[in-house]
């Protein structure tokens, strides 16, 4: 509910461990909504949800949300730190060896922008950065709002090499967008949103 | 809880370097406020040196309250909020991280806030090194209980205006007591007993805080 206004309506969903699903609809139809849901990033006010096997009414959405990788549409980070002391914050708050932090800045081709000042970065950029931190954090539930805003075809195929990889290690994957997938080797489920409902394509 | 305390200690403490907000921006307004301040009362000597230890903890109430502001607008921005609640941080020691930054910021702000007490509203520097503890414990509290109240107004789109409201009746008993602590200070009296009430309230805000901090960021 946001205002008073219910954001989701009559959404039945189910979406099965390991597969890939594409939520589509217009601006407003309720698409971040549903994301942020699902990575218990705001609360279930009526109905029943369950993700990852969590109560989303009567669960811990804490617990929840550490299994969880969120990509939003803006960045997902500190603008003053850079590169590096982002993911060097993420990997000690996630108990990862910071070794591990040039091996995913190369993984996402920002490893000649390790010193960079992330709000220096183009939009690209920055949308890279967020997914490094998802390299970094390999969770079991991706959410990934809109990845391809600010991508050029060769970040579009980036990160559809990377979506692939993740799909083969048995991660979830549920992204957003208002189009179709462009990636032959991509074969989503899709759901359309419209108004804060599931309705049929 | 502690790892988490010093990580974000650290990132909040790194930001404000790099982005030299407090340098350039809420020392020289505590400064100025000073300034003004000893401008307003005149020059008689005697009546500045009195008033210094309230007007100390006048400006450090506005300086504070910019502060705190600052200090949950950088996990405001668009995106870090979501990501960084995926992490998984402990929020007890987000608490103590995020007040231990700003007590930190709040105690070099403090140093240069009392050297311009000195020279500006001649306060005796004998009186002012001894009112230190008291002083440091003050701004430590402050420092607690202005990260519970910045974390249960971040989220308003009114929180500038917000926060002062519903902060300032918690930071009032604090403030006395920081100010009959200096004053006692400077006129030769016992701090023993303001600095004790203090330092209850310290332990008191930082339990609050560590027990609430995740049901505050949660709501």
């Amino acid at each position: 509910m946001r205002h008073g206004f219910p954001l989701l309506s009559g959404v039945d969903l189910d979406i099965a461990a390991g597969t890939l699903t594409l939520v589509t609809g217009t601006n407003g139809a309720g698409k971040t909504s549903l994301l942020q849901l699902l990575a218990g990033l705001v609360p279930l006010t009526s109905g029943r949800a369950q993700v990852a096997g969590v109560d989303l009414r009567s669960g811990d959405r804490r617990q929840l949300r550490r299994r969880v990788g969120w990509l939003g549409h803006e960045g997902s980070f500190y603008d003053e730190l850079t590169v590096r002391e982002n993911l060097v914050f993420a990997a000690r708050a996630l108990s990862r060896p910071v070794s591990q932090v040039e091996v995913v800045a190369a993984r996402v081709a920002l490893e000649g922008r390790l010193d960079t000042t992330t709000k220096q970065l183009s939009a690209g950029q920055r949308r890279r950065l967020g997914l490094a931190w998802l390299v970094l954090r390999r969770p079991e539930l991706w959410l990934l709002d809109e990845p391809y805003a600010s991508l050029d075809d060769e970040g579009r195929t980036f990160f559809d090499e990377l979506l692939s990889e993740v799909l083969a290690s048995g991660a979830t994957v549920v992204v957003s967008a208002h189009d179709p997938l462009r990636s032959p080797t991509l074969n989503p489920i899709g759901v359309h949103l419209a108004g804060g409902r599931v309705v049929p394509t | 809880m502690i790892r988490t305390a010093l990580l974000v200690a650290g990132k909040d403490l790194r930001i404000e370097r790099r982005s030299r907000v407090l340098l350039w921006q809420v020392v020289p307004f505590g400064v100025i406020a000073l300034v003004l301040c000893g401008l307003a009362l005149g020059p008689v000597g005697v009546s500045r040196a009195t008033a210094g230890p309230g007007l100390f903890y006048l400006v450090t109430l506005l300086v504070t309250l910019l502060m705190i502001t600052r200090s949950h607008a950088i996990e405001r921005t668009a995106g870090t909020r979501s990501s960084v609640a995926t992490l998984g941080l402990d929020p007890a020691g987000v608490f103590l991280g995020k007040a231990l930054a700003l007590a930190i910021e709040l105690w070099i702000t403090g140093l240069v806030l009392l050297a311009g007490s000195v020279l500006l509203l001649h306060t005796s520097l004998h009186g002012t090194v001894k009112a230190l503890p008291s002083i440091i414990v003050t701004l430590g509290a402050l420092a607690a209980v202005g990260t519970i109240y910045g974390a249960l107004t971040a989220g308003d789109s009114g929180a500038g205006t917000l926060l002062p409201v519903l902060a300032l009746p918690a930071f009032a008993p604090l403030l006395i007591a920081g100010e009959r602590s200096f004053r006692a200070a400077l006129n030769g009296g016992g701090v023993w007993e303001w600095w004790l009430i203090v330092t209850v309230a310290l332990v008191a805000y930082l339990s609050a805080g560590i027990l609430l901090y995740g049901v505050l960021e949660e709501s």
